[in-house]
């Protein structure tokens, strides 16, 4: 057997072994370390007297408390729910004008709809509402489907081109794919809608274009142009534009037309948070 | 040096290799006739040209060596270092491409409009792409390296074979190859940690079998009637991935003609499954086995004896007999039965001490040689090394506690928890170990530069710092920012808030990974120029390399 040796630096022997020219010291094991270990190991044992920690061939051992994480995070899921509308006593069975004028109904639905836009309508409609290109703004008066309480709470429930049975739905002619009209017609026809939204805007077939409009346009969008919200036509005297503005992009449009898609909340989210969701909308700034 | 000479023939050895490469490549061939998709029919080609390359290896071995192999020289022990060498190069090579795609896939966190909208580096891909490189390919070779360099020196003897080792050493790298190539062609059967589809599996499997046996047989073959502490945690790693890699890859593959297959285990079984072996390739692949490269490369380096034999065997044992129960801390509040919680919760505690033994001993062997780090960086990087290492090891228990894991969980605090012990404790203890390697396997007295190892240290440990710190910011951040509630119990913050709120955090968490990455850079040149302009050492290829103290 090896010899053990004095290592001067330390006070310690090592073991008397050598590997490669590496030795180890005889050193007792720290003390703090080991009651440090023994304290983990006691608070462990303690620990499954206390909560479920062991299986056994059929269920586990339960401990003292038998506490359930599961069970326990429904029960408080489920009180601060019910804390919450005790605040709003009879909201559900509210009228959206009577959520929107009772001061504690409108502070629930604005805190409810702040929170359900967030991670359910931010995603399309921006976290501030403001839309983007294929996305309508919410903060401005300009609306397809109607801008009044009910309007927006419909359009909510149901959607847009869901699949909803009850969902809005139109659909604008591809008047280009379909070969409705000829390329340089559709040129015409935009050159008359971008005068309509921009009067001093002269282009070369605003005066073709307009009977063309007539014809094939004003059935929908109106003689003036102005949309009808009854099909969810836009309005294409104001200088909103869904899809983009310009000539060219109105003739992208026209040629072959985007139609956006709403998905349809109800039975995604609770008729309250619904509710909340079109008081919310409402009150961004552009509820008529 | 002078070699008996022997009549050469084949050995049985070469010729088993070489029968069993020339089946494979067969085998590829076939599959890749028949593949069902494209990237199947790709990893067949792959496969084949490696299994052709191997036999012409073995040839070409065969016809430049002049007999077998001799166990000593002059008395002394006739060590095996090529292998080690080409484990040591793969080592930094895949280090560099690891940390690059890191630093790529920080900055697409932190700006997504880097990604190009190309599928390739889309950070799905990139993702496990960097997770395997930096684990299994950076840490996989040094601990190739390190572990073949330690068991012949601690044993004092030569590695068996002739081909064995280069099998090990070359085969594990085409596994790297196909499961990186893999990634980024979108095959993955979707286990973190364990993306690589079933014939990968397999082929692993082989060469794991055939690493275990050879440092089995090196150590059968040992002079030293006792085995050295770094052996051991070597031998648990060896031994325990093994197992998980088994445990966690039983998948059905559709067809042999796909790459695709169905996993065995569903639910939350697979889960669990899942997070054991998750949770234990932390445990014995980037703790065990980087432990044993402690064992040796700390007191080699400091030139003082280990400071407490007791202590390594206590917290050893402690620590592989713990660790295989704390995989349930990563599926607290989850559909896992809440006995199984507990139950890794208090392992994960009763881990703490254990874990910190390896650090002690680490630490403490520097006792009376302190003066040394002033003047040594890569012995300071080795103890700043175990230093992450205790910093992450009372970390991971401290959020496996339940209340605690409730803030922590699925926040970027747990990325910065794996990077603090990925970058601090494996990273600088792999560089420290690299650093020693280098001029010991070339037979230079020292690296080239120590000025550029303290250059690689403080720029790499800026990173560090840069790259924890804002995980822990934004994570804490992030987890206070999802359970806040505004006074009526509505959530405080959409999703996309708290996500808005990380970005200047991820900028600075790509920012510190790219400065880590430069450090990396900087080793990999002055280890070039150790191997190419260092001074030789005196001492001959085979002799123990003098330890000289830093200057």
């Amino acid at each position: 057997m090896a010899q053990q040796e004095l290592d001067h630096l330390s006070g310690q022997t090592t073991t008397g072994h050598e590997w490669d020219g590496l030795k180890e010291l005889n050193t007792p094991l720290p003390k703090w370390w080991l009651y440090v270990f023994y304290a983990c190991i006691v608070w462990s044992i303690g620990y499954y007297f206390v909560y479920p920690s062991w299986p056994l061939i059929s269920g586990y051992t339960s401990g003292i408390v038998g506490a359930q994480m599961r069970s326990g995070a429904l029960a408080d899921y489920d009180n601060g729910v019910k804390a919450r509308l005790a605040n709003a006593a009879g909201l559900a069975e509210a009228p959206l004008e009577k959520i929107k004028s009772t001061p504690a109904y409108l502070e629930f639905a604005m805190a409810n709809g702040k929170a359900a836009f967030g991670d359910n309508c931010a995603p399309c409609h921006g976290s501030g509402a403001t839309g983007g290109p294929g996305f309508p703004n919410l903060q401005d008066d300009d609306w397809l489907w109607g801008g009044k309480l009910a309007d927006i709470y419909q359009t909510l429930r149901f959607g847009i081109r869901s699949g909803h049975k009850d969902a809005r739905d139109s659909q604008m002619p591809a008047f280009g794919k379909d070969a409705v009209l000829k390329k340089e017609e559709i040129a015409q026809v935009a050159d008359f809608v971008v005068s309509l939204s921009d009067p001093a805007a002269k282009g070369a077939g605003v005066d073709a274009g307009k009977k063309l409009f007539a014809d094939n346009c004003a059935a929908c969008h109106g003689d003036d142009g102005k949309g009808n919200q009854e099909f969810g036509a836009p309005n294409l005297t104001d200088k909103i534009w869904l899809y983009g503005a310009g000539k060219d992009k109105i003739i992208a449009q026209v040629t072959e037309p985007k139609h956006g898609v709403m998905p349809a909340w109800e039975g995604r989210l609770d008729p309250i948070t619904i509710k909340s969701l079109a008081v919310y909308v409402h009150s961004l700034g552009g509820g008529k | 040096m002078a070699r008996p000479v022997e009549t050469k023939a084949f050995t049985l050895e070469e010729i088993g290799y070489s029968i069993f490469l020339a089946l494979l490549a067969v085998v590829c061939v076939i599959l890749a006739g028949k593949a069902w998709e494209p990237q199947m029919a790709f990893h067949a080609v792959v496969g084949a040209i490696f299994a052709a390359a191997g036999i012409f290896l073995i040839v070409k071995g065969f016809q430049d060596r002049i007999a077998q192999p001799v166990q000593t020289v002059d008395g002394r022990p006739n060590y095996n270092y090529a292998p080690i060498k080409f484990a040591s190069i793969a080592a930094m090579f895949w280090g560099i491409a690891g940390f690059l795609v890191g630093v790529i896939i920080a900055s697409e966190l932190a700006f997504p409009a880097l990604n190009f909208d190309l599928p390739w580096i889309a950070f799905g891909r990139l993702r496990p792409l960097h997770t395997s490189a930096v684990i299994f390919a950076f840490g996989g070779n040094v601990l190739l390296a390190t572990s073949f360099y330690i068991v012949q020196r601690t044993c004092q003897a030569r590695l068996p074979g002739i081909v064995t080792p280069w099998f090990v050493v070359l085969g594990y790298n085409a596994f790297i190859v196909i499961a990186g190539t893999g990634y980024l062609l979108g095959v993955t059967q979707g286990q973190e940690y364990a993306e690589p589809e079933w014939y990968a599996d397999l082929w692993l499997t082989v060469v794991w079998v055939v690493y275990l046996l050879t440092f089995l047989m090196t150590l059968w073959k040992r002079k030293e009637p006792h085995i050295y502490v770094a052996n051991w945690f070597f031998l648990a790693f060896l031994v325990t991935v093994a197992v998980l890699h088994l445990g966690n890859n039983v998948h059905v593959p559709i067809s042999i003609y796909s790459y695709q297959s169905v996993q065995v285990f569903s639910g939350v079984q697979n889960a669990m499954i899942q997070w054991w072996y998750g949770h234990n390739a932390v445990g014995f692949f980037l703790t065990a086995a980087f432990l044993a490269i402690m064992y040796y490369f700390v007191p080699k380096r400091a030139d003082r004896p280990v400071y407490s034999y007791r202590l390594s065997i206590i917290h050893f044992w402690a620590l592989i007999f713990l660790y295989i129960w704390a995989g349930p801390h990563h599926l607290h509040y989850t559909a896992l039965p809440e006995w199984a919680s507990t139950l890794g919760m208090t392992f994960s505690i009763m881990l703490w001490m254990p874990s910190w033994g390896g650090m002690i001993n680490g630490l403490m062997t520097l006792s009376g040689a302190w003066d040394k780090l002033r003047t040594d960086p890569i012995l300071r990087m080795l103890v700043v090394s175990v230093a992450f290492y205790g910093m992450s090891t009372f970390e991971g228990p401290l959020m496996s506690i339940k209340s605690v894991n409730g803030l922590s969980h699925y926040t970027d605090w747990t990325i910065g928890h794996v990077h603090s012990g990925a970058l601090g404790w494996v990273g600088f203890v792999s560089f420290g170990a690299l650093y020693c390697l280098f001029p010991w396997l070339w037979n230079k007295k020292e690296v080239y530069s120590l000025k550029l190892v303290s250059w690689h240290f403080w720029t790499a440990t800026i990173g560090i710092v840069l790259y924890i710190c804002a995980m822990w910011v934004s994570g804490i951040m992030q987890g206070l920012m999802w359970r806040a509630y505004d006074k009526l119990g509505f959530l405080e913050y959409s999703f996309i808030e708290t996500v808005a709120a990380m970005h200047p955090y991820y900028a600075i968490r790509a920012l510190g990974g790219a400065l880590f990455l430069v450090g990396a850079l900087i080793m990999v040149y002055n280890l070039y120029m150790t191997v190419v302009h260092g001074e030789d050492a005196e001492s001959v290829a085979t002799g123990a390399p003098a330890l000289a103290p830093a200057e």
